[in-house]
């Protein structure tokens, strides 16, 4: 086929500019907009999904890992009895007060967890130890929240709930979902901080034996100890997920903008593949005149909007890219998996072949009488 | 010179063609017969509004008639439908235009190879066949340039080898020396006579111009949408072809 959609698409670098620029801003759009999901998605769950745990025993109807309800220290001693469990710590999560040395109060989320343990450890530690949260009154917190925190380096004292804190290490890249960063201290320290009842836990942490198979341990520990709810990680994680990203709307909001993004996008490529069929429609009406049937023109059109598909793809992926990675450092972390930058490639050709259906529908009803109407 | 009598390759009957408008049918064609053989250049001379370029449209099987007949060499067209007509168009008829509708954004020999393209011919083929019939046409070295480097005779010209390139039977032009000086005008019509004699087509020429007149074959006047005479021209072999010509590869330019 002679090269007619790609010369009729380079024609106009106007046109063609318009084109491209509104194609990327639909990809970068789309792409920061899920890439936010993703990354919320991630951030809600990531105290689970990094907490090398098989099963969390809570007490009932727990909606997510921040909603935690204490639970008598004695059902530890219970699950651990239960056959295939290797192991089982105790775990808190808990909401509470942190005094910058400016005086003013900022909402942190206390982590209580055993430093002896693998299980709950802070990951991702770029100073200090997590053997050194065996001290008093260690802490250890992310350096995304220095600012916020008044943080400046190791060694430093706050107040955490009208208690001593003292900075033992920093974490990189935790984040929380909510506006309270997460503290990473030992159990003891997280239930002085959390003023608990020393007898008290808010989770049970279970690794399951070499071989045990997770579901038989979950029922039988669900036999055996009572007035408790035993989930398994991945479904502790989706309930945290689902809970934050839907129940509370905030995942709704960032879906909707994603697909804002693809509306204004699709519009913007069909009103220019739109006039750039209209100012080629005598070419068309003629190559209907000689002979040409609708499908060979349906070609050249689609393989423009294929061509500014890809090269708008490229060169959103370039800006987005750029994005994901300045994202880091922020507050918001934007995350592009490799299974998101296939599939947008694949939205961004339905977007431009969809855009160009408003196209083919016009050249469809073109009368190729018109070739002779001067 | 053999003279062998052509079935036609264009022959109307009875054809009707009315517009609506509103409520009401605004008659176009009233009644038209008329036969055009191979190897014969036809002139349709009428005023404006007299339906010459309805009777053009419906003879290039682009616009659908009310009532009456077209047979395309022998072929029936006023039954077949929208999506068999293309098909038609593709095989038997070559379109010239007085704008010369050719695609800016490809080079003279890409517009004709698009042509080849549509006829199905490969790449490579169509490549060396489209140099041929720019060749043929007098613009060998024309192959590389775009229209808005050409002169109006040579983009017509253009247009020409393009609709030589789908081998059509016939050719149907529409005021194709309007836009052009009566030099070029001259030898734009000069090889359309060519066409007729020496490769046996059937070429219908639509035009207000009558210094174009010495070309014809025949003179047919349109008028309200009928026709009124037809003539043939004293200097012309109409209705006849050379035998053994037809199809041959002549040098037209």
């Amino acid at each position: 086929m002679p090269p007619l959609a790609r010369r009729n698409l380079f024609h106009d670098k106007i046109r063609l500019t318009v084109t491209l620029t509104g194609i990327v801003f639909a990809v970068v759009l789309i792409v920061v907009e899920l890439g936010l999901f993703v990354g919320f998605t991630s951030t809600t769950s990531g105290l689970i999904d990094h907490s090398n745990v098989d099963l969390w025993v809570t007490s009932k109807h727990v909606p997510y890992i921040e909603l935690g309800a204490p639970f008598s220290e004695r059902k530890l001693y219970q699950v651990k009895s239960v056959p295939g469990v290797q192991e089982a710590q105790k775990f808190i999560t808990h909401w509470t007060q942190w005094q910058r040395p400016d005086g003013r109060q900022e909402s942190v989320q206390i982590v209580g967890i055993n430093p002896d343990s693998t299980l709950g450890r802070p990951w991702n530690l770029v100073q200090g130890r997590v053997e050194d949260l065996k001290t008093p009154n260690a802490i250890v917190v992310d350096e995304l929240y220095k600012e916020k925190l008044g943080v400046t380096r190791i060694g430093e004292v706050f107040e955490v709930n009208h208690r001593r804190a003292r900075v033992v290490g920093f974490t990189n890249g935790i984040r929380a979902f909510t506006t309270s960063p997460y503290i990473f201290t030992s159990f003891k320290n997280a239930q002085d901080y959390a003023a608990m009842p020393a007898d008290q836990t808010v989770y049970v942490q279970v690794k399951v034996a070499p071989g045990a198979d997770v579901q038989q341990v979950q029922r039988q520990i669900l036999e055996r100890v009572k007035d408790v709810d035993v989930v398994t990680n991945h479904q502790f994680s989706r309930m945290t997920q689902v809970y934050w990203m839907f129940t509370t709307g905030a995942g709704v909001a960032v879906l909707l903008a994603a697909a804002l993004g693809m509306v204004v996008g699709f519009v913007v490529v069909a009103q220019t593949i739109y006039a750039t069929t209209m100012d080629h429609l005598k070419e068309f009406g003629t190559l209907k005149a000689m002979g040409a049937p609708n499908r060979y023109i349906y070609k050249v059109i689609l393989t423009q909007a294929a061509l500014s598909a890809v090269m708008g793809y490229v060169l959103g992926m370039f800006v987005s890219a750029f994005v994901v990675r300045a994202s880091q450092s922020g507050g918001a972390a934007i995350l592009m998996p490799w299974q998101m930058a296939i599939g947008m490639f694949f939205i961004t050709l339905l977007m431009c072949m969809g855009a160009a259906i408003v196209s083919i529908n016009k050249v469809t009803r073109l009368d190729p009488a018109m070739v002779f109407k001067g | 010179m053999t003279k062998i009598h052509q079935e036609p390759a264009i022959s109307v009957r009875n054809l009707t063609k009315t517009y609506t408008e509103g409520a009401a049918g605004v008659p176009a064609l009233r009644g038209v017969d008329l036969d055009v053989c191979a190897g014969e250049l036809m002139l349709l001379m009428g005023p404006s509004g007299s339906g010459k370029t309805t009777l053009l449209s419906i003879m290039g099987c682009i616009l659908t008639a009310t009532s009456g007949s077209v047979r395309i060499g022998g072929r029936e067209v006023t039954t077949l439908n929208e999506k068999e007509l293309p098909a038609v168009r593709l095989a038997q008829i070559g379109f010239v235009f007085q704008g010369f509708n050719l695609f800016p954004t490809l080079t003279a020999g890409e517009n004709v190879e698009l042509m080849l393209d549509l006829k199905g011919i490969r790449p490579n083929d169509a490549k060396i066949r489209s140099q041929a019939l720019l060749d043929q046409v007098g613009l060998g070295d024309k192959y590389r340039s775009f229209p808005s480097n050409l002169s109006g005779g040579q983009k017509q010209r253009v247009a020409i080898a393009r609709a030589l390139a789908g081998d059509p039977q016939i050719i149907l032009a529409d005021e194709p020396t309007a836009a052009l000086d009566s030099h070029t005008g001259r030898n734009v019509m000069e090889l359309m006579r060519k066409l007729a004699h020496e490769r046996g087509r059937a070429v219908v020429i639509v035009t207000h111009d009558p210094r174009m007149v010495e070309f014809a074959d025949r003179i047919t006047h349109i008028a309200d949408g009928l026709i009124g005479q037809a003539a043939d021209s004293p200097t012309s072999p109409a209705m006849f072809v050379q035998e053994g010509q037809q199809g041959s590869a002549v040098n037209l330019a």
